[in-house]
């Protein structure tokens, strides 16, 4: 559980990537991708960065493990400067990427956390029994001898996470970590994670998955636009929507200018639209000052309607609505 | 003893993966004896016969050398693909460390065509395999191979930066191939291009392997490969630490 003073701090911090576009006429372009964000994240504590994709997540990350200089302000972690003390922040750091890429392919498993082992100083014979426990804590044991290359995703980020916290490092820091992974490969990915705190380590993972962050975390930011838009504990971002209302309306055939009528309904907050096979789910929040059901449906007229109910606010409604206001 | 261990974890971690790449033994062994097959032809149509042994040794060279340049370019650049490049960076030790053995394992790779061209000389062609001094030619040829790995990690670093240097290492083959004599003598190449041929470590090399191998002064080219294998050493801790902050800065090491 959370606990003592910030382990990971980050003040102002902002990065900005350039890049061109034509070939004759270059023109150069500078993407805000982080625009000046602070947080701090205490010891022992689960931190999660949620945001869509493009929002800043990674980036914000990488500057902090050291693989990206800031453009402009200030990270710490453990107290150390990411910029100017980078070597030492790696030695106390473990860092895991999400997907397929990342490991030996040609190695086995074994190798690849031999090798690994080596570069991070666990050498001799404390080597061998680390090796062996953390193949026992991510449950890959029994399949360490046999190459990479045959390893499904799910075993694969098992291997991301036992080298990122083969050296027994303080932080470890997550990027989607269960990307891509079957429901019950994640399952357990998550009990992976829980056991790092219970470990004793200090966390920060960044997710799409509002369950997963609501499961695990002790706080979260929210981040779109490469900005910090909200920041409490699952249930005080809840909280923030709490009052409000989320009705769900089944329609087949929705397009964006009904949409925008929808948006327009007095105490309406945000609308979003998920897929569903031939249906579509409209998901509506709002203010919830007053019964929306019938000024909703108006503005559905000539649209096939199905079923429609209302319930409390999730995480993810909190998010939505987070990231629509941003 | 630590950096020691890593040299060694990474050399061998390396050998293993290039050891299960069909592509990378086919081209040292069977590239390194085409090569082979025309020198010999060349040599003997020339009349020149008695040098055969000189123009087997030449085209081992050659595959040496392209096992360096193509296997330390490709080193950074096939790490960006598979995303361990982050990885090496974003571990505690120097990039020259962490990269250092995998660019003695790609240099160590192209002994095998030195052997595979003796061997399919001294079978196809009959080379007789006499060596003047034998252990100055074992001697010769590890320097070289060490000193060419050293090289091959300033090259290396370059990659770092920029995501597309491979068009420097197909530049680099041929011309190294002529400016350090590999496929015939340097005197008669034009004379401004001296300078050249003298700071390429494959050029001392060849001329140290092969005074062993024929005769002559063994030394004083051993000297200078050694010499240059370190320069490039200095060079490659300079390009790495420079290169490194400058991908941090510009976010090249990763694919996207």
């Amino acid at each position: 559980m959370a606990g003592g003073g910030a382990v990971i701090e980050a003040r102002e911090l902002r990065r900005t990537y350039q890049t061109s576009t034509g070939v004759v006429r270059r023109k150069r372009l500078e993407v805000e991708a982080v625009r000046g964000i602070s947080f701090s994240v205490r010891e022992g504590e689960l931190f999660g960065l949620l945001g869509p994709n493009g929002a800043g997540k990674t980036t914000t990350i990488k500057m902090l493990i050291t693989l990206l200089l800031p453009t402009s302000g200030e990270a710490r972690v453990l107290g150390l400067d990411v910029v100017e003390h980078a070597r030492e922040v790696r030695k106390r750091i473990g860092y895991v990427f999400g997907g397929d890429r990342g490991l030996y392919e040609r190695l086995s498993a074994r190798d690849n956390l031999r090798y690994f082992a080596e570069l991070y100083g666990v050498s001799g014979k404390a080597q061998r029994a680390r090796i062996d426990e953390v193949f026992e804590l991510v449950g890959l044991k029994g399949r360490e001898q046999e190459r990479v290359e045959g390893y499904s995703r799910g075993m694969r980020q098992r291997l991301h996470i036992a080298r990122g916290i083969l050296h027994d490092p303080q932080v470890v820091f997550l990027d989607e970590p269960t990307i891509g992974v079957d429901p019950v490969g994640a399952r357990e990915l998550r009990q992976t994670i829980a056991d790092l705190i219970a470990a004793g380590k200090t966390v920060l993972l960044t997710t799409h998955y509002m369950f997963e962050a609501d499961a695990l975390c002790d706080r979260i930011a929210v981040i779109a636009r490469g900005q910090i838009v909200g920041e409490g504990t699952p249930d005080e971002l809840k909280a923030g929507v709490a009052e409000g209302q989320i009705t769900e309306i089944e329609v087949f055939g929705v397009d964006d200018a009904i949409l925008a009528r929808l948006r327009g309904v007095e105490s309406v907050t945000a609308v979003t639209v998920e897929e569903r096979d031939q249906k579509q789910l409209v998901i509506v929040q709002s203010t919830g000052e007053r019964e929306l059901t019938a000024p909703l449906l108006a503005q559905l007229d000539g649209v096939e309607v199905g079923r429609v109910s209302s319930r409390e606010p999730t995480l993810e409604d909190a998010y939505v609505a987070l990231v629509e206001a941003a | 003893m630590s950096a020691l261990r890593i040299v060694w974890s990474g050399f061998v971690t390396n050998l293993k993966m290039l050891s299960t790449s069909s592509f990378f033994l086919l081209t040292s062994v069977v590239q390194p004896v085409i090569f082979a097959t025309i020198a010999f032809y060349m040599f003997q149509s020339g009349g020149r016969s008695g040098t055969l042994l000189y123009a087997a040794l030449g085209a081992g060279m050659m595959g040496v050398w392209s096992s360096t340049l193509f296997g330390s370019g490709g080193i950074i650049q096939w790490q960006r693909w598979q995303g361990t490049l982050e990885l090496g960076v974003g571990a505690p030790p120097p990039m020259t460390l962490v990269y250092l053995p995998f660019s003695l394992a790609n240099s160590f790779i192209g002994l095998y065509s030195m052997a595979a061209t003796l061997a399919w000389g001294r079978i196809v062609f009959g080379v007789p395999l006499h060596f003047a001094h034998p252990w100055q030619f074992v001697l010769a040829l590890a320097a070289t191979v060490l000193s060419l790995g050293l090289m091959g990690l300033v090259l290396a670093s370059t990659f770092i930066l920029y995501r597309y240097a491979n068009a420097l290492s197909n530049l680099l083959e041929y011309p190294v191939w002529v400016a350090s004599g590999l496929v015939f003598s340097t005197a008669l190449l034009p004379e401004w291009t001296r300078p050249i041929s003298w700071a390429l470590p494959p050029y001392w090399g060849i001329l140290a392997i092969r005074h062993a191998a024929l005769g002559g002064p063994v030394w004083g080219p051993l000297a200078m490969v050694t010499l240059l294998g370190l320069a490039a050493l200095g060079i490659s801790i300079l390009t790495f630490r420079l290169f490194e902050r400058l991908a941090r800065a510009r976010a090249t090491l990763a694919l996207t």
